[in-house]
């Protein structure tokens, strides 16, 4: 008797595991696709752009609106593209004209861009969620273990980060106009001196940031809730993977996405407390006890906070974070 | 005060602009706070309404919260994502001091509940100030709105503490009247606030001019020379932080017992976001663009909000293009007239000015005729499209209004570049006039 309940123990802790592992590697994916384009502005430009999740929330309602007109495939080339075309505006008759006034003032800007651009999209989209649903073939579970199934459009997401993270590597490191931007990035100077026109170079990426960012909402916005709030609800948090990477270092945005992705996803499914722990050696912890309410918390309760506890431990113990180069 | 020797150290005093020069009397500085404290005195008895005692009393506590982010803003150049954390914090200490004077547990005025909340902001300012002013620029930004985002994400974990989702409400009229004064009328509310604010401002205002206050100004204008005489910029950042947090806590205790509720929202990005449009618009440069700052967005926040549900993206759109086109905010368009009053020369200026003013109006009128068309079509059509603005009503359904917004549009950007020529013309002819007369 005793044989099979423990494999199925076992069974549970796989699937449990498993699946968790997943999802929080394809939200972690998602957050890198946000995180690359704001820190690739960051690292070019020195703008913190402060309105990236809202170009993030635009791609998922641009995605809605042509994906209820034409579907859902075109909607995923279309979607970023307009997006593109908002950053690379944005970039032109804003950005460049704060530019005089300092990093402060731009990023300012963008701060009150996030603000236009919710309040934008509360009046044409209104208030409520949009039903921007996830297409019919990608519906469904991919595979199941045990009882848990993980879904195909998980899957999904996955690929096309990871599609868009070999293309991002590509375009930077085979390509022309990717070294052109790579020597942008330290010295602009030389490369307007070598007769490129580096204004437009800083307009393309900002454009191309946008759009990782748009691509993101496009297939964000229907795996969670495409709704004004969502810019506000991932912005933070994607300032978080910026910073405990290392401001301007993609790898270690990629690596801080990750490791926030899987976090809080193990974090939200684990309903253990201190309380518990101390039970468990032996010490009773009642409403008695003092802090109490500390004590009695679940893990799960604590998830949202999670990623700035570490975000304030990695400033304490490493300032220029996990992979960067400097202190800022 | 002779340091005027070299012309790099020249340039430095033009830039700051500020020489401390001895003088027995400031009569104009008396005259300011003496006209301010007469306002202050004098409005309520003005406008008596419940309405405007409210919006007074927000206003008071707006510019508290103003003047204590610009210490971080203006005076030092740290720009803080997440400055509502203190006064939020300031307000749940002070409101729940509050309920335990209710309950007889501590005896305090309540008067003095601003200054438990003021050392309870400085508390906190003491315990995150030492994580965020590690850092300054753009990373110190990050910073904050990470902390501002913990402290609003464990607000929704500790009920005990933060109420939850109601918040913590209390009552304000506890203990014996003083002098007949119980907090329960608005009015009494709104002295109280006033008398709060204006020692606030003195305070803030003498900051200014301690060596702290001064030092501070250095660390926002060159950091690395601070360092190199000899001052380690992070503490200044750090000692300033507390500062302003204190400050940050005596007007969230305030809103504590105008509003007798304090909830999440208290601490939210919101907030910070709110005391961030709020400094900039009225004009971090300057001492007093806060105060200005702070009255325009409690009449955006208060006043707007009740007329339009797009109060908020006209406020955004206010503050980009203060960002955009006068980063000096409200205060530097009012310092650049001085010169010109003291010549006598602002009579010349007002032609122009009109015409600049006319067609904001009409420009003004074809973005509020759109937004408000958009959002009637958009989010508000459910009970058809009739709408009235100005008291003008007509059917958002039809092309009409929307041929009108168009011709304004076209018509109001139009005058608004004849006038803007019109105004550079004016201006460049009055500039060469003052530098004439000097030479």
């Amino acid at each position: 008797m005793a044989a099979p309940r423990r494999s199925r123990i076992e069974g549970y802790v796989v699937e449990f595991f498993v699946i968790s592992l997943l999802n929080g590697i394809s939200y972690g994916l998602l957050l890198f696709m946000l995180s690359s384009g704001l820190t690739l502005i960051f690292s070019m430009m020195g703008v913190l752009n402060f309105a990236h999740a809202s170009f993030y929330m635009l791609g998922a309602y641009f995605a809605y609106t042509v994906a209820s007109k034409i579907g859902f495939w075109p909607a995923l080339i279309l979607a970023p593209l307009l997006v593109a075309g908002a950053g690379a505006l944005v970039e032109r008759f804003g950005l460049r004209t704060v530019h005089k006034y300092g990093h402060v003032a731009e990023l300012l800007f963008t701060f009150g861009l996030a603000y236009l651009i919710e309040e934008g999209v509360k009046l044409v989209w209104g208030l409520a969620a949009v039903p921007y649903r996830i297409p019919a073939e990608l519906d469904g579970p991919l595979f199941t273990v045990f009882t848990s199934s993980f879904p195909k459009y998980r899957a999904f997401m996955m690929l096309v980060s990871l599609g868009m993270l070999v293309a991002i590597y590509l375009v930077l490191t085979r390509t022309r106009i990717g070294l052109v931007i790579q020597a942008a990035l330290t010295h602009p100077e030389m490369v307007e001196a070598l007769g490129h026109n580096v204004p437009r170079v800083f307009m393309m990426v900002f454009g191309g940031g946008a759009a990782l960012a748009g691509l993101a909402g496009v297939i964000g916005g229907n795996a969670f809730v495409t709704e004004p709030s969502m810019a506000a609800a991932v912005g933070s948090i994607v300032f978080v993977v910026a910073v405990v990477g290392g401001m301007g270092s993609l790898v270690g945005a990629f690596i801080a996405s990750i490791l926030i992705g899987v976090l809080q996803t193990f974090a939200v499914t684990i309903d253990a407390s201190l309380a518990g722990l101390f039970s468990s050696i032996g010490l009773a912890v009642t409403d008695a006890t003092p802090f109490y309410s500390l004590w009695k918390l679940t893990v799960a309760q604590v998830a949202p906070v999670l990623p700035y506890l570490l975000l304030v431990l990695m400033l304490i113990f490493r300032p220029r974070g996990l992979m960067g180069t400097r202190e800022s | 005060m002779r340091v005027e020797t070299t012309m790099e150290q020249r340039r430095d005093v033009v830039v700051t602009g500020r020489t401390v020069h001895y003088k027995p009397l400031n009569l104009a500085r008396w005259l300011i706070w003496g006209m301010t404290v007469l306002v202050m005195l004098v409005l309520p008895l003005i406008f008596t309404g419940g309405f405007a005692i409210t919006l007074m009393s927000q206003m008071g506590i707006m510019i508290i919260f103003a003047l204590s982010y610009n210490m971080l803003l203006g005076q030092t150049g740290m720009l803080s994502f997440g400055h509502a954390v203190y006064s939020g914090l300031g307000a749940f200490i002070a409101v729940h001091v509050l309920n335990m004077i209710g309950a007889g547990k501590v005896w305090l005025p309540v008067s003095m509940l601003p200054l438990v909340g003021g050392v309870a902001g400085a508390f906190f300012g003491v315990l995150f100030g030492y994580v965020t002013t590690k850092k300054s620029g753009t990373t110190f930004a990050m910073i904050t709105m990470g902390i501002g985002e913990m402290v609003f994400a464990s607000s929704l974990m500790f009920p005990e503490f933060f109420g939850g989702e109601g918040g913590i409400s209390t009552n304000r009229v506890v203990g014996d009247p003083f002098l007949g004064i119980t907090f329960g009328p608005g009015r009494q509310v709104y002295y109280l606030i006033a008398a709060w604010c204006l020692v606030s401002m003195v305070a803030m205002y003498a900051w200014t001019q301690t060596p702290l206050g001064r030092i501070a100004n250095a660390v926002r204008d060159n950091p690395e020379r601070v360092e190199f005489i000899g001052y380690n910029t992070q503490r200044v950042r750090y000692l300033v932080l507390i500062l302003s947090a204190f400050f940050a806590g005596i007007s969230g205790a305030l809103s504590a017992i105008n509003f007798e509720i304090v909830s999440a929202e208290n601490v939210s990005a919101v907030r910070s976001g709110g005391v961030l449009l709020a400094a900039f618009i009225g004009g971090a440069g300057v001492f007093f663009g806060p105060i200005i700052g702070a009255v325009v967005f409690m009449l955006f926040a208060v006043a707007l909000s009740d007329l339009t549900k797009a109060w908020l993206l006209y406020l955004g759109l206010f503050f980009v293009l203060m960002v955009m086109f006068v980063p000096g905010g409200i205060a530097s368009l009012l310092l650049m007239q001085m010169p010109l009053v003291a010549k006598g020369k602002f009579k010349q200026m007002l032609p122009s000015y009109g015409r600049a003013a006319a067609a904001g109006v009409v420009l003004l009128a074809a973005m509020i005729l759109t937004v408000e068309l958009v959002y009637k079509v958009q989010v508000d059509s459910a009970n058809g499209t009739d709408m009235s603005l100005f008291g003008i009503g007509f059917d958002a359904g039809t092309p009409i209004p929307w041929a009108v917004a168009a011709v304004l549009w076209v018509a109001g950007l139009l005058a608004w570049r004849m006038a803007a020529a019109r105004v550079r013309a004016a201006w460049d002819k009055v500039q060469g006039e003052i530098a004439g007369g000097r030479a």
